[in-house]
C-alpha cells in the first residue's frame, strides 16, 4: 500500500471500554476492550488497566469496529461555507464512523495528485480517517481520463465522477478496462443526463401533481444496465452508488447472481423517505437520485436485506443555509448523513444490529480498499494488536434530531425533529477517544 | 360555511363551497367594472403587493386593476430591477416587503412551490399564487369557471404537461361536476395523471370534439421547451389545433376559452378565435371582477380598516 496519511498517533492515555458486548464480523462476545496507544491489547475481562486509563461504560452497548462511509461530500476545497474536512470529520465521528471516502466533486475537482494531496493535508490531524474518492474524468466532465495511475500511487482505491455519470459508454469501457490493471475499483453516479434532464424529483405522481420537473425511474435504470454490459465485456470491477429504484437493485441482483464482480450501495434517505416529502416544496428533501415512492423503499430495504447491497452509504452533502432557501428546482440536491446514518438503520430496517453494523463498517471497508486485507485498519475483526477503530452504540436510546445541533457547518438534514432509536455513544480513532457519551471531544 | 382559507395557492384550497362563493361574490362585483367611476371602498386602507418574478402583462394588470377598484393600495415590485439583482434571497425579498406592512402578497414565479414556500415564511399577509411554474393558476381557473358558469363535458387540450393552469382547471371543473377529458399527444401529459379527477385522455381531438360544450385550449409554450415534445408546430396544430373544420364539428352551444397570450395559426384558427363561440375576451374581463372577489374574500372580512395589526 502506497503512501496514504495521516499517520496514526494515538492517544495519551489508555482507554478502557467497559462491560459492553464485541460485535464484528467474526461475531459477537460479552468482552471488555482496552486501548492502548493506537492498538486494542485487550479484548476480555479486563481485571486491570494502566494507571491513567480512561474508562468508558459500555454497559448494554454494541463494541463494534468503527463505521466507514463510503459517500461522504466534505466540500473542501472550494465549499468551506458548506462543510470542511475538519468539520466532516467531526460529523463522521459523532455517527460512529471512523473512516469516510471523500467525494472529489470540490472545486477544484479531486482529479490531480495536486488536489489528493491538498485533501490529506487537510485530513491531517482531523478525528477520521478521510480516503480520497479520485475523478474518473477530468474536472468530472466526461472527457478524457483522470491521471488514475498516479493517484492510485498515492492510495486513492475508489474513483467516481459522483454528482454526475460519465455518459459516455465509450470512455467509461476505457476507464473501467484502465482500472483494471490498476486493481482500483470504479464507482458510478447511474443518470443518464438526457433522460434525467433537468429534473428535480422522481418523475410520478407526485411530480406531476406538484408540477416539478422530474427525472424518471429509468434515468439511473439504463445506465445500471449499461454498466453491468461493460463489466461483462470488461471483467472489470464496479461499484454502484446510492441505487435507488426497484428495477437497478433487479439489475444488480441478477448480476451478482451471475457472477459479475459488482458490489452496491444505498443510501439511509433512500430506504427511510418518499417522494411524497416534496409536497411542501422545501428542498431539504431534495436530493440526487431522488426520494422515491414506497416501493422503491422497500426495494431498497430488500436489498439491503438480501445481500444485493452490500454497504449504506450516507451520501453525507451538506449545503449553506442561504441555497436551500432557494426554489425547489434551483436549490441543490443534498441531504446531511453522517449523524443519522446508523440511527435510521436501527430505527427503519428490520435487520439485527449485526447485519446493519456489517452494511456500515466491514463490508463498505472492503470495497473502498480500507480493509485490513488492503493493508488498512478499518473494519477488521476487535483483537489484541488491531488499530482501536472502534464505535459504540447503545441500541435502545433513542433521540430526537435537532438541525442546529449538528457538528456539520450545514443544516439541511431532513430527519429535524424525528425521533430515532440507536445512538453513537462512544467513538475511538487510532486509539483516541474522539466521542464520549456523544460530545466530541475536539 | 366554511371559512376562507387565509391563502390561495391552489384550486385544492378551495372546495366547492369556496370556489361557489368566490363566484357569487365575482357577480356582485362585475357591475362595478361597468359605472363610469369603477371603483368601491372594500379595501381602502389595505395594501397589497404583486411579486412578479416572471414576466406577465395579463395578469399583473387584471390583479392591480382589480385591487385598485376595491380602493386598496397596490406595491408593484418589479424583480428585474429589485435587490435580487443584487444577490438578496428571495427569502430576504421577501421579509422585506411584508415588513413594509402589507395585507396580501400576490406572487407569480417560473418555480412551481414558491408560493407555498413563501406563505411558510410570511406572518400577516395572505399570499395568493398568480401562477407558479407548471403548478397552480387559481384565480385563471376560477376566471374561467365563472365565464362558462356551468359545464358538463370539457376538453382541455394542448401542454398539459408543463400547464399550470390545466392543474388548476382540472381541479375546478371536477369540483363544479364536469367531465373532464384531456386532450394532447402523450409527450405533453404529465407523466403520471394518478389521482387527477379527469374523466379521461384522448390523443385525437377528432374522436372527442362531439361531446364538449366546453373547449379549453391551451399555448403551446415554446419558451418552455415543449417544442421538443412534438416534432413540429405544423403537426401540432394538424392533430390538435382548433381549425374551422373542427370548430364546425362542435356542438351549437358549446364555447371556446384560451388563457391567453393565444398563438393564432397554432392552437386556434384565426377565424375560430372570433366566432361567438369563443369568449377568449370575456374570460379577460370577468378576469378582473374574479380577482376582485378573492381579494375580498382573502382581505375584506377581517379587522375593519386601521385595525390590521400586520
Amino acid at each position: 500500500m502506497a503512501e496514504r496519511r495521516p499517520d496514526a498517533t494515538g492517544s495519551p492515555r489508555p482507554v478502557l471500554l467497559r462491560g459492553g458486548t464485541v460485535v464484528d464480523q467474526t461475531g459477537q462476545r460479552v468482552a471488555d476492550v482496552l486501548v492502548v496507544g493506537d492498538r486494542v491489547t485487550e479484548v476480555g475481562t479486563v481485571d486491570s488497566s494502566p494507571a491513567g486509563t480512561v474508562v468508558l461504560d459500555a454497559g448494554g452497548c454494541v463494541v463494534s469496529p468503527g463505521l466507514v462511509d463510503l459517500h461522504t461530500h466534505l466540500r473542501q476545497p472550494g465549499r468551506e461555507e458548506a462543510e470542511t474536512v475538519e468539520t466532516g470529520a467531526r460529523a463522521a465521528s459523532l455517527g460512529g464512523f471512523t473512516a469516510i471516502v471523500a467525494m472529489p466533486n470540490t472545486e477544484p475537482t479531486l482529479d490531480s495528485a495536486e488536489a489528493v494531496r491538498t485533501v490529506y493535508d487537510l485530513a491531517a490531524g482531523v478525528t477520521a480517517e478521510v480516503a480520497v474518492a479520485g475523478a474518473i474524468t477530468v474536472g468530472r466532465a466526461g472527457e478524457r481520463l483522470s491521471p488514475m495511475a498516479e493517484l492510485s500511487e498515492l492510495g486513492v482505491r475508489l474513483f467516481t465522477d459522483d454528482g454526475s455519470g460519465v455518459q459516455s459508454a465509450g470512455l467509461m469501457r476505457r476507464a473501467l478496462e484502465y482500472a483494471t490493471g490498476l486493481g482500483v475499483t470504479l464507482a458510478q453516479h447511474c443518470e443518464d443526463t438526457t433522460l434525467a434532464a433537468d429534473g428535480a424529483m422522481h418523475e410520478g405522481a407526485w411530480s406531476s401533481r406538484l408540477g416539478i420537473p422530474a427525472m424518471p425511474s429509468v434515468a439511473e435504470e439504463v445506465m445500471v444496465a449499461r454498466d453491468l454490459a461493460l463489466v461483462r465485456s470488461t471483467g472489470a470491477r464496479m461499484h454502484f452508488l446510492h441505487l435507488s429504484t426497484a428495477g437497478s437493485i433487479e439489475l444488480v441482483r441478477r448480476a451478482k447472481a451471475e457472477g459479475l464482480a459488482v458490489t452496491a450501495e444505498a443510501a439511509p434517505h433512500h430506504f427511510t423517505l418518499t417522494d411524497a416529502c416534496a409536497a411542501g416544496y422545501d428542498p431539504v428533501f431534495k436530493v440526487n437520485p431522488p426520494l422515491r415512492p414506497i416501493a422503491d423503499v422497500e426495494a431498497v430495504k430488500a436489498g439491503l436485506a438480501d445481500g444485493t447491497i452490500d454497504a449504506i452509504a450516507t451520501d453525507h452533502a451538506p449545503h449553506a443555509p442561504e441555497t436551500k432557501d432557494l426554489p425547489f428546482d434551483q436549490a441543490p440536491p443534498g441531504m446531511l448523513g453522517l449523524q443519522t446514518a446508523l440511527s435510521l438503520a436501527v430505527t427503519e430496517l428490520d435487520l439485527p444490529l449485526d447485519r446493519i453494523l456489517a452494511l456500515l463498517s466491514w463490508q463498505p471497508a472492503v470495497i473502498c480498499g480500507l480493509d485490513t486485507g488492503h493493508g488498512g485498519s478499518q473494519g477488521g475483526p476487535v483483537v489484541p494488536g488491531s488499530v482501536a477503530n472502534l464505535c459504540v452504540v447503545d441500541p435502545a436510546a433513542t433521540w430526537v434530531v435537532d438541525a442546529s445541533a449538528l457538528a456539520s457547518r450545514s443544516r439541511n438534514t431532513p430527519y429535524a425533529g424525528r425521533k430515532l432509536t440507536g445512538r453513537i455513544r462512544h467513538t475511538v480513532f487510532r486509539g483516541e477517544p474522539v466521542v464520549i457519551d456523544g460530545e466530541a471531544q475536539r | 360555511m366554511s371559512p376562507f382559507p387565509a391563502n390561495l395557492l391552489s384550486m385544492d384550497d378551495l372546495d366547492t363551497e369556496g370556489i361557489a362563493e368566490v363566484l357569487a361574490v365575482a357577480d356582485s362585483f362585475v357591475e362595478v367594472g361597468r359605472r363610469a367611476n369603477p371603483k368601491v371602498p372594500a379595501l381602502r386602507g389595505r395594501t397589497v403587493a404583486t411579486l412578479f418574478f416572471e414576466d406577465s402583462t395579463r395578469t399583473r394588470m387584471s390583479f392591480e386593476t382589480a385591487a385598485k377598484r376595491m380602493s386598496a393600495d397596490v406595491l408593484s415590485f418589479a424583480a428585474g430591477s429589485s435587490s435580487l439583482k443584487k444577490g438578496e434571497s428571495l427569502r430576504d425579498t421577501v421579509e422585506t416587503i411584508e415588513a413594509i406592512g402589507i395585507d396580501a402578497v400576490i406572487i407569480r414565479h417560473a418555480s412551481s412551490g414558491v408560493p407555498a414556500r413563501v406563505a411558510g415564511w410570511v406572518d400577516h399577509c395572505s399570499v395568493i399564487n398568480a401562477g407558479d411554474g407548471w403548478h397552480q393558476h387559481p384565480t385563471q381557473a376560477l376566471l374561467d369557471l365563472y365565464t362558462v358558469r356551468q359545464a358538463l363535458q370539457v376538453l382541455i387540450v394542448g401542454d398539459i404537461r408543463h400547464s399550470r393552469v390545466a392543474r388548476s382547471q382540472v381541479t375546478g371543473y371536477a369540483a363544479l361536476g364536469a367531465e373532464v377529458t384531456l386532450v394532447a399527444p402523450a409527450t405533453l401529459l404529465p407523466p403520471s395523471l394518478e389521482g387527477w379527477p379527469i374523466a379521461g385522455v384522448s390523443h385525437r381531438l377528432d374522436d372527442v370534439l362531439e361531446k364538449a360544450d366546453v373547449v379549453s385550449l391551451l399555448r403551446v409554450q415554446s419558451e418552455r421547451g415543449s417544442g421538443a415534445f412534438v416534432p413540429t408546430l405544423r403537426e401540432y396544430t394538424a392533430g390538435f389545433g382548433l381549425t374551422g373544420r373542427r370548430a364546425a364539428m362542435l356542438q351549437p352551444e358549446a364555447v371556446i376559452l384560451h388563457p391567453g397570450p393565444i398563438v393564432r395559426g397554432v392552437e386556434i384558427a384565426s377565424d375560430v378565435a372570433e366566432l361567438p363561440a369563443s369568449l377568449i375576451t370575456e374570460q379577460v374581463s370577468n378576469g378582473v371582477a374574479v380577482r376582485m372577489a378573492v381579494l375580498f374574500l382573502l382581505l375584506g372580512q377581517g379587522p375593519v380598516e386601521g385595525a390590521h395589526g400586520g
